[in-house]
């Protein structure tokens, strides 16, 4: 342990530092995106029309049981496939793009599973209220329950998120150089991976233990508003 | 779409001499073996944690706490390069030299999916015991049972089978995290995956073969345990009557 050497993290910084920056980017993209798209899947689970019902739910189970590494390879091969198919042209889409993509979709699988419980528990009494002023399902949905139904599973949200974060390191699988990655490359080349390994560790437990005692907080003062 | 679909491929000699049908179905079973090992560890070691954390001794709920809180805020991919490339570098020089030479991969990897999975299951434990009324505690040390009696014959079996559910999805959960081994160098259903693709490039087939295969086995994990939670449940809960 004597021999740690922090000049190579020093030495390294800057490529560490832009390989934590492409994580928190993949990370807040596939968590806005995937909350808008969950959102839409919960709808579609909790709505009347059976194929949408059918469709939400393949979707949701889908992706909730295959390891994300293999989405994220089968993705990133797959996904320039489709578009030459659409498209009729080759279009390079590189690693780190792809994960943008894949993050997104395979998220909000989760995120629709959390959107859904926060809907249902919204009283029944508000969507009937929501009617009774004369909204459309559209208006009752946009301006009475998905607000109280995001609220009270922000906490929720924002743990998911966390977990989303941490998976983003998964990207090694396609080379992608996420935090995890850039350390990585540089052990390849440095060949010191205690030095490496140990500094990504550290600032990962940092990083989430910081926003999971965020949340902890947050979850205590929406507890006592409700 | 200019795809070449074959799936004869599978029936196809690869240059080791085994048929590709033949490395997902090892890739299967070392699947298998890992999770089902990093599930025995992650069980034993997460229930011992989650008691902890519920024992009136404050060192012990530091520990268990600790435990959870540093195991769960660092990705699991890490954790095992952690365990594969750091910790030999840290341990005793002779110690290290074994790490690195004589503890198969296999072992390594078992214990880090293990250690990290555990403070999943501790959280389950901790969240099912804490559910039951205090009482249960308070009627088993007025029989005279010891601290620990009342945790074997009172609320661990309770607790276990309210949490069952939980379990269950961490169990389907351990064959999905089990792939990242493959960065280590175990030879698993991912790692195959990925090498047939390298070698065939026949990506269709072979995701929809690997997909189903990872699917079959949360099923069955989810059926076993679905019997098992159909075996232990109690008469007269609510969670009792339904519960498919």
């Amino acid at each position: 342990m004597g021999d740690f050497d922090f000049g190579i993290i020093a030495d390294n910084w800057r490529f560490l530092a832009e390989g934590l920056r492409y994580t928190v980017q993949v990370t807040i993209t596939a968590m806005i995106g995937g909350i808008v798209l969950g959102t839409i899947l919960a709808l579609m689970r909790l709505s009347s029309i059976k194929p949408l019902q059918w469709f939400a739910a393949g979707y949701v189970n889908f992706f909730r049981s295959v390891p994300l590494v293999q989405v994220i390879l089968a993705v990133y091969l797959i996904l320039p496939l489709l578009l030459q198919f659409v498209t009729g042209k080759m279009i390079p889409i590189g690693a780190e793009n792809s994960a943008y993509f894949t993050f997104t979709i395979f998220e909000a699988a989760y995120y629709s599973e959390i959107m859904r419980s926060g809907i249902q528990s919204v009283p029944r009494g508000q969507v009937g209220a929501g009617y009774a002023l004369g909204f459309t399902y559209g208006q009752t949905m946009r301006l009475v329950v998905l607000p109280q139904a995001f609220r009270n599973m922000l906490p929720v949200l924002l743990t998911q998120t966390i977990v989303l974060f941490q998976d983003v390191s998964l990207v090694y699988a396609i080379g992608a150089t996420d935090f995890f990655g850039a350390a990585d490359k540089i052990t390849q080349r440095d060949l010191r991976p205690v030095e490496m390994y140990t500094t990504v560790a550290v600032v990962y437990f940092v990083i989430c233990f910081a926003l999971s005692r965020l949340v902890k907080r947050l979850q205590a003062r929406i507890a006592i508003i409700r | 779409m200019n795809y070449h679909w074959d799936w004869q491929f599978f029936f196809q000699e690869a240059d080791d001499g085994l048929k590709y049908y033949e490395w997902i179905v090892s890739g299967l079973g070392w699947t298998t073996a890992v999770s089902l090992a990093s599930l025995v560890v992650a069980l034993l070691l997460g229930s011992v944690l989650g008691v902890m954390r519920t024992t009136p001794s404050r060192w012990l709920v530091a520990i268990g706490d600790t435990y959870v809180d540093v195991f769960r805020n660092i990705p699991l991919i890490i954790q095992l390069f952690l365990w594969f490339f750091v910790v030999p570098e840290l341990v005793p020089n002779s110690i290290g030299i074994w790490m690195k030479q004589d503890l198969p991969y296999i072992v390594t990897a078992v214990v880090g999916l293990g250690l990290y999975t555990a403070a999943r299951i501790a959280e389950q434990v901790k969240s099912g015991i804490n559910a039951l009324p205090r009482g249960q505690r308070f009627a088993g040390l007025a029989l005279g049972f010891t601290e620990w009696q009342t945790y074997r014959h009172v609320r661990l079996p309770m607790a276990y089978r309210i949490v069952l559910p939980a379990l269950t999805s961490e169990a389907m959960n351990i064959f999905k995290n089990s792939a990242v081994t493959y960065a280590v160098g175990i030879l698993e259903l991912y790692f195959q995956y990925k090498q047939i693709i390298e070698k065939t490039s026949q990506v269709l087939e072979i995701t929809i073969v690997v997909t189903l295969a990872y699917f079959t086995l949360a099923f069955l994990m989810n059926r076993l345990l679905a019997f098992v939670e159909k075996r232990t449940r109690v008469p007269g809960l609510i969670a009792g009557t339904g519960g498919k």
